[in-house]
């Protein structure tokens, strides 16, 4: 299967601190990989490696074929525009209203959008994760799961081939985090999307990964499926597991 | 060991010069390219200042009359205090507490809402999705500070002068024709080169 993303011997060091040492593996499209590990051990800096918003120390990084560490600016925004990055907090602009959020970086990027399509793009991206209702709302008068999905809905607007979900459920009642774990499938299904999901919430990975690794000392411990993790006796993985 | 630590050192030292002129040029290179956004931010820092600016200028005209009437007045020099005020007040004072409370109000408010999107990572979302931070967030800052800092200082002269006109007639009748005729034939003449390095520091 043609890979997505692909990570070679991926190195970063903050200071003395080696958060990823020789980090490598593959996405291949239609794959939902989950990248499970402890807190502080590196998830975060890896799928921001891969978007380059940390550059890395040495190693390699494909994305759709193109080599992320050699591109220009110009390179770099075009290939951005086919990944979508979920954040932790949704990171919605907190100044505009829901509709500005998911219209800001259209207008950023393509300028020629005239607004009847605009709008058009903005509902449809909001029906997808339900939250047409919110349109005119701020920020600030949405939950934290309503948060995510508006977050979900703003990567949606440019139809991404790659979703990368840092922590898409941390903080969320586990009603509401099996919405957004729903949210994942359903994106993948509707918009044949590959998912890299960083996450320690168990439920979410097992309802939307088909791959799992687990990331220690700043390597990869272990892969595979859900079950085949899960019937492992070694320690270190049980503990995620029972 | 000292070496590699001195090397270290300088090397960071570099470092962040160059990140530095670096920022600088990006953001040279970016100016004017979000006009709505400079609108906005022009109509945070231009107008939501403006009355603070106005009141604070208003009663420091008003107070440097009234300070410097009685001590002029002792010398029979009643008649130049138009003048000192306008000099003063248009040459040092207006300019500096204009200064002042934007660094104070603009700059305390520019640095809270900044570090409030980089913490939650707001600016790194503008960033991923292939819109430039620095052109939306930080170019068009600077750009309305630089153009409606020198506005808000006029306009804090004149009101400056308009305090100082009210506090001379608070005590004796005077036209303002006479106050403005007065107060600019004393800006007329020529600064001191000692003045114009004084203004500098």
């Amino acid at each position: 299967m043609e890979p997505v993303i692909e990570v070679r011997h991926l190195v970063k060091a903050f200071h003395t601190n080696r958060v990823l040492n020789d980090i490598s593996f593959n996405l291949d499209r239609g794959m939902n990989m989950a990248i499970l590990g402890k807190s502080g051990v590196g998830k975060s800096v890896l799928a921001k490696c891969i978007v380059r918003l940390i550059d890395p120390d040495e190693g390699e990084i494909r994305v759709l074929g193109k080599d992320m560490l050699a591109l220009d600016a110009i390179q770099l925004d075009e290939v951005r525009k086919r990944i979508g990055y979920i954040f932790q907090g949704g990171a919605l602009y907190d100044s505009m209203t829901v509709q500005e959020n998911l219209e800001f970086q259209v207008r950023r990027t393509r300028e020629e959008m005239n607004k009847a399509d605009l709008q058009d793009l903005v509902e449809e991206a909001l029906a997808n994760v339900g939250l047409l209702q919110a349109i005119h709302k701020m920020p600030a008068e949405l939950s934290g799961g309503m948060k995510k999905r508006v977050a979900v809905a703003r990567t949606l607007i440019f139809k991404p081939e790659i979703i990368v979900y840092d922590e898409p459920t941390t903080g969320l009642d586990p009603v509401t985090a099996g919405e957004i774990s729903e949210l994942i499938l359903d994106v993948q299904k509707k918009y044949n999307t590959s998912s890299l999901i960083i996450s320690h919430d168990m439920k979410c990975v097992k309802m939307t990964a088909n791959h799992l690794k687990i990331i220690t000392n700043g390597s990869f411990y272990t892969a595979g499926t859900w079950a085949d993790l899960c019937e492992s006796q070694d320690p270190e993985i049980w503990g995620y597991f029972h | 060991m000292d070496n590699q630590k001195t090397n270290e050192s300088l090397n960071n030292f570099f470092s962040e010069i160059g990140n530095l002129v670096l920022f600088t040029r990006n953001m040279g290179q970016q100016f004017f390219s979000a006009p709505r956004e400079l609108v906005k931010q022009g109509y945070f820092i231009g107008v939501k200042t403006l009355p603070l600016v106005v009141i604070t200028a208003f009663i420091m005209g008003m107070v440097l009359t009234l300070q410097s009437r009685p001590v002029l007045m002792d010398f029979g020099a009643g008649a130049l205090l138009p003048g000192m005020v306008s000099v003063s007040f248009i040459r040092e004072i207006g300019p500096v507490i204009t200064a002042l409370l934007c660094a104070g109000k603009i700059s305390s408010g520019i640095g809270a809402e900044l570090g409030a999107m980089k913490v939650t990572e707001q600016l790194d979302a503008m960033e991923v999705s292939g819109t430039k931070p620095l052109n939306f967030v930080v170019a068009t800052r600077v750009i309305a500070t630089t153009f409606l800092v020198p506005i808000l200082a006029f306009i804090a002269d004149a009101i400056g002068l308009l305090g100082s006109y009210l506090s001379i007639n608070m005590y004796e009748p005077m036209s303002f024709v006479l106050f403005i005729s007065q107060a600019f034939d004393s800006l007329r003449q020529p600064l001191k080169p000692s003045f114009s390095a004084s203004s500098l520091v």
